[in-house]
């Protein structure tokens, strides 16, 4: 019984301690879920705008934030060339919003989706300045937690789809690939925390082969 | 068990059975269309929903009372509709208006060909400039491939639109450029002194520029150097032709640069291999040296320092026209010093400021002689040869410092305006004459770019000019007009009047003249598909006060020009990894100047020029391949004589017109790793089809003999191997990790 209520008290806590709204959880809870199993560009544009109005219905959550930003990435790698500038702003302008509540490793994931994104719209001519922007957010990310695995599954996959004359190729990706799914293995992340990426870097590991 | 309970109602709470009210509608633009992907949501909840194709959307809601929604969409004003949630559907029809915003409000496009590095709406770039076949890195050659310019085989620059090369002006940063070509040999052409990726912006105008820029009759050609790069890098080129290396090295913090450059150049080694028509007594040699630095300022504002220095020789004999017997032998020394800095700084309320200041020192000594079959020099035997007996010294000092307000407002309208100095001291030896001019020129200028409507912008200026040395002062105004009426097409109609100081070269003769005269008109149809770009334009140019140098030097000249440019561009979207340009030119003009004894088509216009610009990279192996081919028909020549010294007209004895020029210019790139650098291994075969082009003849003294101008071997080769060595610093931070 005292198992129980210390159990309830700990619910209790999670709840109201971060003086977030009561449909807070499980309305992220329930976009999430979405986001496991999501497929379809539409989908993931339309979750990004479920993720940005609880984000800003909040304002002192980045979770929402997040995910407004990672969702909205997702939609930009399927969506057509000329929108891929407009999309990738906004999405860091979602990061940039996070970035104030909380700066932390895990944001720099979408930011790099973000200039890859604005980046494939014209690569030959934009690798040198969007490229570069890319890499600098990787690094960043990596300053502020030098362990996450995210940040190294984003740079084997990046290094596989790069030129083996400009330092890419499977030779240059499989470390980084290794090296995330040990981390993967590793992690523990907190509730609604960012957990993904494992299973892709998986995927990405076989293509090395 | 109360704590169980507790929990129970906090689900409860959640998951409360409230009425659901369905909010659903149709957002539409000001004409009717559907918006798609537009964000519908009740302000400070989680509840809203997305537009589909048809403009519709659906969502419920447990909110109640009363509300704020909003409506957001890109490129359309956000809306806010307040709404009073009771047990009722609600239904919300309405339209957004497009946002007066850059991306899809008209641009006025009158200053010509936008070229940028790799930024967003740009027709071409640095990049573009190396992979053009044919250009083989010289920013001018590649110009030459976009409509409204002539091809020339036999000199340096760019004439535009019937415009002589002198009329067409280099900028850097905001500040004049006075000799962007290096010295040479008359009838042989030389390459830029800068290198394409010095440069983040190319704006290439054929006409109509804006009021910021002054003293070029035809055209401007505006550059923008790069501001801080993003990595530091080392680099080493190695040719048969020159060889050169280079830093460029970046603060850790990024807010600082410099780096330098040398490259040495010797032909002769070249010139072995492939022979050239004149006897090169001096093998062309140069040695380039430039060095720069960038730091940033308080406020995002930079600095950037950019100089130069270059100093080339050579020397050559030519068979003489005059005698089968003679030969002309040619000598040059040439230097170069070039400083520019420039600093850029913004400030509250959206103003913003451009300082710039430049310097530059321009050396040349020359002497011309004839000689005979030893290369002994021969005796003058009568006064008219004596001009091609000379010895020529010339020094011109040009300093200049700019400053250019700018103040922006809502909805990007701008006004922008400021003043400039240019200081300018030439001296000249002749023989044993000397000549020496200085001249102290201000210029102040105003322009405004005003949005009528979102779809009509107004860029109108004025600009003020003032020489010291002719003691006149003119005013020029410039308007643009641009209206965008649909998404991808858009019209423009520019004005402007342009005055342009006589050449040095006739000033040291009388410095009472005149500055020279262009009126512009010109009209412009815009097209912008998805990957695709036409742009048509139709102009007519009126030249005033023109130098005439017979019977006295005097601004007695005029002239004009109109014509038609075409320009296609398809990058990749017809045809897939096919990128192409398509141009084609039309020009009609005749000019009444220099010796000219009356209204006469110039010897440097073909009246039809077309250009197809072909590239082609080749992912899995690597490898860029790129084919020009370039078309003009033929260009006029004149054998203008002066009978008698002191005769008061030259006569027109001997005229005709060209054969066609064609040529086809190929190259080849390829990019590799060479161990831990990036290696472009680049080749190139200028006039592949081995056509005999020629550029017009040059006549004797006496008028009785000609001379084809042709260039000094039919082909040119080149290859080259650019290796350079990054040091990309976000990149150690993840390697420590791993």
């Amino acid at each position: 019984m005292k198992k129980l209520i210390f159990t309830i008290c700990l619910c209790a806590i999670a709840y109201f301690g971060h003086s977030q709204s009561s449909k807070y959880l499980p309305a992220m809870e329930a976009n999430l879920k979405i986001m496991d199993t999501a497929k379809a560009a539409s989908t993931y544009l339309d979750l990004s705008g479920k993720f940005e109005r609880i984000a800003n219905a909040e304002k002192t959550q980045w979770l929402p934030f997040y995910y407004a930003a990672l969702s909205l990435d997702l939609y930009g790698f399927q969506a057509p060339e000329s929108k891929k500038d407009e999309i990738g702003d906004k999405a860091l302008a979602l990061i940039d919003q996070a970035q104030k509540l909380n700066d932390n490793s895990e944001l720099y994931a979408p930011k790099y989706m973000a200039y890859i994104i604005q980046m494939l719209v014209d690569p030959m001519n934009r690798y040198q300045s969007y490229g570069m922007l890319a890499n600098d957010a990787l690094s960043q990310g990596m300053k502020l937690d030098s362990l996450n695995p995210r940040l190294f599954y984003l740079k084997g996959s990046g290094l596989l789809q790069t030129p083996t004359f400009a330092g890419g190729g499977k030779d240059a990706a499989k470390p980084y690939l290794e090296k995330s799914i040990e981390l993967f293995d590793k992690e523990k992340p907190a509730k609604m925390y960012p957990n993904w990426g494992k299973t892709q870097a998986l995927e990405t590991l076989e293509k090395c082969k | 068990m109360k704590y169980c309970i507790l929990l129970f109602l906090m689900i409860l709470n959640v998951h409360s059975l409230l009425a659901q009210i369905e909010i659903h509608g149709k957002i539409l633009d000001k004409k009717g269309r559907p918006i798609v992907s537009a964000n519908i949501t009740i302000v400070d909840s989680y509840d809203g929903g997305i537009t589909d194709h048809n403009g519709l959307f659906r969502f419920s809601t447990t909110e109640n009372g009363a509300h704020i929604l909003v409506i957001v969409a890109s490129r359309f004003d956000s809306l806010f509709v307040p709404i009073n949630i009771t047990n009722q559907a609600i239904q919300i029809d309405t339209s957004l208006k497009v946002t007066k915003l850059e991306e899809d409000g008209v641009v006025v496009s009158s200053r010509g060909f936008i070229l940028g590095g790799g930024k967003r709406n740009s027709v071409m770039n640095a990049q573009d400039i190396y992979t053009t076949g044919g250009a083989n890195g010289d920013i001018s050659s590649a110009l030459r491939t976009l409509p409204g310019t002539q091809q020339l085989g036999e000199r340096e620059g760019l004439a535009v639109r019937g415009g002589d090369v002198y009329e067409t002006k280099q900028f850097i940063d905001g500040t004049l450029v006075s000799h962007p070509y290096f010295s040479g040999a008359t009838n042989i052409p030389t390459r830029t002194r800068y290198p394409p990726n010095l440069f983040k912006d190319i704006a290439f105008s054929t006409g109509g520029y804006s009021a910021l820029y002054g003293q070029a009759l035809s055209s401007a050609l505006i550059l923008e150097t790069i501001d801080i790069p993003e990595k530091s890098e080392s680099n080493v080129s190695v040719t048969p032709l020159f060889w050169g290396g280079g830093l460029q090295k970046v603060a850790k913090d990024k807010k600082s640069s410099f780096g330098f450059d040398y490259s040495y150049t010797n032909v002769g080694l070249y010139f072995k291999v492939i022979k050239q028509t004149p006897d090169y007594f001096k093998m062309p040699q140069f040695h380039s040296s430039d060095w720069n630095y960038r730091i940033k300022t308080k406020g995002g504002g930079l600095i950037k320092y950019y100089g130069t220095f270059d100093y080339n020789q050579m020397g050559l004999r030519r068979q003489s026209v005059d005698s089968a017997i003679w030969k002309n032998a040619f000598d040059l020394k040439g230097s170069n010093w070039y400083h520019n800095v420039s600093w850029r700084q913004p400030f509250n309320h959206q103003w913003k400021m451009t300082l710039s200041a430049g310097f530059s020192l321009n050396k040349n000594n020359i002497w011309q002689q004839l000689q005979d079959s030893s290369n002994k020099e021969v005796a003058i035997p009568n006064i008219y040869l004596d001009t091609l007996q000379f010895n020529l010294k010339n020094k011109d000092l040009f300093a200049q410092t700019k400053l250019v307000l700018e103040k922006k407002w809502r909805h990007n309208n701008a006004l922008r305006f400021g003043a400039e100095y240019w200081y300018n001291d030439y001296s000249l030896n002749y023989n044993i004459k000397q000549y020496q001019l200085k001249d102290n020129y201000i210029a102040a200028f105003a322009e405004t770019d005003y949005y009528i409507l979102p779809k009509l912008a107004l860029e109108a200026g004025l600009r003020f000019e003032n020489s010291s040395l002719m003691r006149t002062h003119e005013l020029a105004p410039r308007a643009a007009l641009a209206y965008k009426f649909s998404s991808s097409n858009q019209i423009n109609f520019a004005y402007g009047m342009f005055y342009q100081k006589p050449e040095n070269t006739y000033l040291i003769y009388n410095s009472k003249l005149k500055m020279t005269q262009a009126n512009h008109y010109i009209f412009t149809y815009l097209y912008t598909g998805k990957g695709t770009m036409l742009r048509l334009e139709t102009y007519y140019k009126q030249y005033e006060n023109l130098v005439k140098i017979y019977p006295n030097y005097t601004n007695n000249g005029n002239g004009f020009a109109k014509g038609i440019d075409v320009y296609w561009r398809d990058n990749n979207h017809t045809i897939k990894t096919l990128d192409y340009w398509i141009t084609y030119s039309y020009v009609d003009t005749k000019r009444n100047y220099l010796n000219f004894p009356f209204s006469m088509q110039p010897n440097f216009v073909a009246n039809h020029t077309a250009n197809l610009v072909t590239k082609k990279f080749i992912a899995p192996i690597n490898t860029g391949v790129s084919a020009t081919y370039s078309f003009a028909s033929g260009r006029p020549y004149y054998n203008l004589h002066l009978n008698a010294v002191g005769d008061a007209n030259y006569s027109l004895l001997d005229q005709g017109k060209t054969k066609q020029y064609q040529t086809l210019n190929m190259s080849v790139y390829h990019l590799m790793k060479i161990g831990k650098g990036f290696g472009v291994l680049y080749a190139s075969m200028n006039n592949v089809l081995n056509r005999n082009n020629v550029f017009g003849y040059n006549y004797s003294v006496n008028g009785l003999n000609r001379q084809p101008i042709l260039p000094t071997a039919k082909r040119f080769y080149f290859i080259a191997l650019f290796i350079s060595w990054g040091v990309d610093r976000s990149q150690d931070t993840i390697n420590n990790n791993l």
